[in-house]
């Protein structure tokens, strides 16, 4: 990952591809280095397993979360918290932005978008698991990133490679979709920018080119 | 590269009704199962399927009525206040005796209760729902492996007994990922000599309807129906039994409360209390020989459930009442913790009833 982070950096893709994992190691990534560090949940699509469940680490280590009054409640409403501008609007706070999945997730960061661009100091990238059934292969991911843009009127900037299968991920599996990553990088003309991968394997020797961004990930209560 | 996917409970369903050859859905959004649908819509145009949302779950549920009776495999699914609302279409069904799969992805009740997960639809499950003597077949998932393989298993069953086969499964297990391997699923074929096809003016008519003008009529159809029942009573129990062998304490969760028991089941076993699980797979026909069978050699058995206590009737039941059974329970949306079940079984192996 550069050094040289952008203001605001968005996570957007298809559902299930890892977003809010990787937005939350992210965020907590970008505190070791900055003040004033806030991720905030977009996510009007997903009822469970959201920003919110790692609360706590994120309280612990300083980083700021804004999130919907209603996530891991009964209220099953798409609603974002007006608190969500004042990060956004202030040039000295590094924001992270998770988003929620597809197309329908991605309309929520429209009603940011033309700030952003206006801005123009964020990154917004591709989360990509080639382990999931609706984004097996490099074309139907770039389909789903197309539809994404359409829907939230940004551009991409880059690609996360997040191919996992789960608890049972291994090295290998990492590796082989490296290939379809790039591939997605050719279609997209956008920069393959890390892969990301649970921390325990981050550290595999056969992984020393893949520019590894080691994952935490929340912890499962089942 | 592994042949595995990582896929959410409620996208394994409908990537394994699709496997079965379910080429008809139809169903009207509701959290947490909504994944289902949004699955379908995308798929179904694709391999020439029928993706169609209702404009109601009463709407949806008679469309799965006309394919049930056109011979096609079939499946709608909701969540529990949703499937109140098809319950009058489960009854007709069963009236009809067509084959057809129900997903239930249960939410907190009663009423518009909650998005986030419960079993409390146990009984309008197990016991009816709708009016009139009828059962449905109900599978009980706890992976999301099993969300794949029981709808495989619900779609050949119906067609084999022509019924309703219903997947109750959890908000939970609808939500969360795992991976799951597909290669696995292997469909049985069934004959439906039975369905509205068109006779081609080479056969006589069939008729699919629940109507009957003479009593004795529906009652013997009535009589037929549930000699079909006793069969499956006899062939078709599913139960998972954990450590059961030694066991002194029964554990008995299906779903997503089996999982949670199981975790707390291996910490009671390092503490020496000998604990074990029956898992019942099928919750109809319930697994009453295994339950009976454990009677014998545990001093209690312990329910575990996301309501207030729905299964433990069938327990009582199926025990003849031998031993006693507990309950430990959260409700509303909220699931009980390794801890939680720990304790219960901690106080049950004291000797006191927890």
């Amino acid at each position: 990952m550069s050094n040289h982070p952008k203001r605001i950096t968005i996570f957007c893709g298809h559902y299930g591809s890892g977003k809010t994992n990787i937005a939350v190691n992210f965020a907590l990534h970008l505190r070791q280095a900055h003040q004033k560090v806030s991720i905030l949940d977009l996510d009007i699509v997903n009822p469970y397993f959201r920003t919110k469940d790692s609360q706590k680490e994120l309280d612990a280590a300083g980083v700021e979360l804004i999130c919907s009054d209603y996530a891991g409640s009964n209220l099953d409403i798409p609603a974002l918290p007006a608190a969500m501008q004042r990060p956004i609007a202030d040039h000295n706070t590094f924001c992270v932005l998770d988003i929620g999945g597809d197309d329908q997730g991605a309309v929520a960061l429209g009603r940011f978008a033309d700030q952003i661009k206006a801005e123009g100091n964020y990154d917004m990238l591709f989360v990509a698991n080639f382990f999931r059934p609706l984004t097996k292969t490099p074309q139907e991911a770039f389909a789903v990133l197309r539809e994404i843009e359409a829907a939230c009127h940004l551009p991409f900037t880059g690609i996360v490679n997040n191919s996992n299968i789960g608890d049972e991920t291994a090295v290998e599996d990492i590796l082989a979709s490296g290939e379809k990553a790039r591939r997605l990088s050719e279609l997209s003309g956008l920069p393959l920018v890390m892969t990301s991968v649970r921390e325990d394997l981050a550290n595999a020797k056969a992984l020393a080119d893949e520019n590894v961004f080691p994952l935490h990930l929340q912890e499962k209560l089942i | 590269m592994s042949e595995k996917v990582l896929m959410k409970g409620n996208e394994a369903i409908a990537e394994a009704a699709i496997l079965a050859g379910c080429r008809h859905y139809f169903g009207y959004p509701i959290t947490p199962q909504t994944e289902i649908a949004a699955y379908m819509a995308k798929k179904m145009p694709k391999i020439g399927g029928c993706f169609l949302q209702a404009e109601s779950e009463i709407a949806a549920i008679n469309m799965v009525y006309g394919v049930a009776g056109a011979g096609k495999r079939v499946m709608t699914s909701s969540s529990s206040p949703g499937i109140s609302l098809k319950s009058e279409g489960l009854s007709y069904l069963a009236g009809s005796d067509l084959p057809a799969l129900v997903v239930n992805v249960q939410r907190g009740g009663p009423g518009l209760g909650g998005i986030q997960p419960s079993q409390s639809d146990y009984f309008q499950a197990t016991k009816g729902g709708g009016h009139g003597d009828y059962k449905m077949i109900v599978l009980a998932p706890s992976s999301v492996q099993e969300m794949a393989s029981l709808t495989v298993k619900g779609f050949d069953l119906a067609d084999k007994y022509r019924m309703t086969a219903m997947i109750l499964a959890d908000g939970t297990t609808g939500q969360m990922m795992e991976p799951v391997n597909l290669s696995e699923v292997e469909v049985q074929h069934y004959d439906k000599p039975w369905a509205v096809t068109g006779t081609k003016m080479q056969r006589e008519h069939n008729i699919v309807n629940s109507l009957f003008l003479e009593p004795e009529e529906l009652e013997k159809n009535n009589f037929a129906r549930f000699e079909r029942y006793k069969t499956i009573e006899e062939n078709e129990v599913m139960v998972e039994e954990y450590l059961m062998d030694d066991a002194e304490l029964c554990v008995v969760a299906f779903g997503i409360a089996a999982r949670v028991s199981k975790n707390a089941i291996n910490e009671a076993r390092k503490k020496g209390i000998k604990v074990g699980l029956i898992r019942p797979i099928t919750l109809w026909p319930f697994p009453k020989k295994a339950l009976l069978a454990a009677a014998e050699h545990v001093k209690q058995f312990i329910s575990v459930e996301l309501n207030m206590g729905q299964m433990v009737e069938d327990i009582e039941l199926a025990t003849r009442c031998k031993r006693p059974v507990t309950l430990c329970n959260r409700v509303g949306g909220m699931i009980p913790s390794p801890a939680q079940v720990l304790a219960a079984i901690e106080e049950a192996d004291k000797g006191g009833q927890a």
